[in-house]
């Protein structure tokens, strides 16, 4: 009647993580082949909310194509608008005017400041802790409700036109955003006080998930997950655009390459991101926010293009293959946390499920950017 | 000087030809009619191209044989892949597939490898024994496009419902 079961050794089963489940970090899929509490080998399976925005931009033409960028990551979303219209205006030769290209960057850090409060939050959540995540969506809904005046929309910004901007900034924004700095400064130091130094925090992440130089190169990681294992490569400095020269900030890189690392360096460019609105708005020159001349319809020559930008979740491009006619022949999107998520199959093995699911949490996916 | 370097490198692929200096205007009419006249397909070789405009400095058109040798060359010159996809030239009848690579560093350089094969018979070689990180592109461009990537350990759907059986990326295709 009541044999009881024996156990191989070495016997293993199957575990479904995900696609709907709050470790996940939305609507993603783990098929984890499990040994007790040990991962033995795992294959993420992703498309579940695939859009094909790709063939959307074959079908549309440029200036209808804006608003999907956006659609794409709704945490960070101008950083990879910001990407398509700076490949769009080199590709036809449009020149933006200096002020409309400080507010870019202005708003693009104030995003990358937001998208990092919530992966802040999200990431301690999944270890346990749940007030962090109630600060920083605090502190969040400052920054989207200065955006929110300017831009007209609190996500899906569709802010950035060919040559320009959709609506200037006014007093208003500029005294917020220098308000906001300081807060956030002392929030910053308020988070670091209340999480980094938890011995919890801490055992959980300190040596954990370690990744190699060698194996973000061949996978291509690219933003926190890269410079956390010590490689300097930030897009903004490494191969600089819009007005990135003009300011002065400094790239955090941390050499463990564990989980703590990615945390530390995301904790960082939350403040390098706040030195560059300050000085951004410094510095912000009059003028108009459009050019005189342009294009009346977006035709780039024939050829290929390519154009890198550093996003909140690492180095997007877009590579587009235009025929002279007014929609693109391809658009190619290279979303960088695709690269990021891909080395989770290979660096998981061996792990145990709550550290895995803490180093997912240390990647900072947004999926619908790696489904597309 | 990375890319000097790499420029010679990748030379000794194609022997018989001689380096293409910078490759002449597309041709274009300004406000005219869509210029969609066939231009013949690009011979392999390697050109030179103007940063400034198209955001690549290198771009080698290899033969489906030297893929991986071209491939190994930026492997062992630190290069880490950017993206892989897929060009549908219907008019030439061809497909092509674009590896885009770059480097962490300072010294920039930005490398595009194409190789262009038959559109009834798609088959490119696999580079995941070189970068593992291909694997996801690979299967995607292979969703997209039905290009069948040879050696593959996990040719599946990526993207796509696992059951899918057509291409949406291709000109032809019909929603």
């Amino acid at each position: 009647m009541n044999s009881p079961i024996v156990l191989q050794p070495d016997e293993t089963f199957i575990l479904n993580v995900g696609p709907q489940h709050p470790a996940t970090h939305g609507v993603l899929r783990v098929k984890m082949e499990m040994n007790g509490e040990y991962i033995v080998n795992a294959e993420t399976v992703i498309g579940y909310i695939h859009r094909m925005h790709e063939k959307m931009g074959e079908l549309k033409t440029y200036p209808q194509f804006l608003m999907n960028l956006s659609r794409m990551d709704y945490l960070g979303a101008l950083g990879y608008s910001h990407g398509h219209v700076l490949l769009i205006e080199k590709a036809s030769g449009i020149v933006v005017p200096e002020r409309a290209e400080y507010i870019r960057a202005i708003m693009v850090e104030l995003n990358r400041i937001a998208s990092h409060l919530f992966w802040f939050g999200a990431f301690v959540m999944d270890l346990g802790g749940f007030s962090p995540l109630m600060y920083a969506l605090q502190d969040r809904e400052h920054i989207l409700d200065m955006l929110e005046a300017v831009t007209g929309s609190r996500l899906t910004y569709c802010y950035f036109r060919f040559g320009g901007l959709y609506n200037d900034v006014d007093d208003d924004f500029i005294s917020a955003a220098r308000r906001f700095i300081p807060r956030m400064r002392k929030s910053l130091a308020k988070y670091h006080k209340l999480v980094t130094g938890n011995i919890i925090f801490r055992k959980r992440l300190e040596g954990i998930a370690p990744l190699s130089k060698e194996m973000c190169r061949k996978y291509g990681a690219s933003s926190a997950v890269a410079r956390g294992s010590g490689i300097n490569f930030d897009v903004r400095k490494n191969e600089p655009y819009s007005v990135y020269p003009e300011f002065d900030f400094d790239v955090p890189v941390y050499h463990e390459g564990d989980s703590l690392a990615r945390y530390m360096v995301r904790m960082a460019e939350i403040e390098q991101s706040l030195r560059i609105v300050e000085q951004g708005l410094d510095k912000l020159p009059g003028g108009p926010i459009m050019p005189e001349k342009k294009p009346k319809i977006i035709k780039p020559p024939a050829g290929d293009y390519y154009q890198a930008v550093e996003t909140a979740r690492g180095s997007f491009g877009v590579r587009l293959v235009s025929d002279g006619g007014k929609n693109p022949y391809r658009l190619k999107l290279r979303s960088p946390t695709y690269s990021n998520m891909h080395l989770f199959d290979e660096a998981c093995r061996g792990m145990m499920i709550m550290d895995a699911l803490a180093f997912m949490g240390s990647l900072d996916l947004v999926i619908p950017e790696i489904d597309r | 000087m990375i890319c000097e370097k790499l420029k010679s490198t990748l030379q000794s692929l194609f022997p018989a030809i001689e380096p293409v200096p910078t490759p002449a205007p597309p041709p274009e009419d300004e406000q005219g009619a869509k210029t969609k006249t066939p231009t013949p397909p690009r011979e392999n070789g390697l050109m030179e191209r103007d940063y400034s405009i198209h955001g690549y400095h290198l771009d080698a058109q290899v033969s489906t044989a030297q893929l991986v040798e071209a491939v190994t060359i930026l492997d062992d010159a630190e290069f880490f892949l950017e993206s892989i996809t897929g060009v549908d030239w219907i008019a030439d009848n061809q497909l092509e597939v674009v590896y885009d690579f770059c480097r962490y560093d300072f010294d920039l350089c930005r490398v595009v490898i194409r190789t262009r094969v038959d559109r009834k018979a798609p088959v490119v070689p696999t580079i995941t024994g070189v970068y593992a990180g291909a694997n996801w592109h690979e299967r995607e461009t292979h969703d997209f496009f039905g290009i069948k990537f040879s050696g593959h350990p996990h040719l599946i759907p990526l993207l796509l419902p696992e059951d899918a059986d057509f291409h949406p990326l291709l000109k032809d295709f019909k929603a």
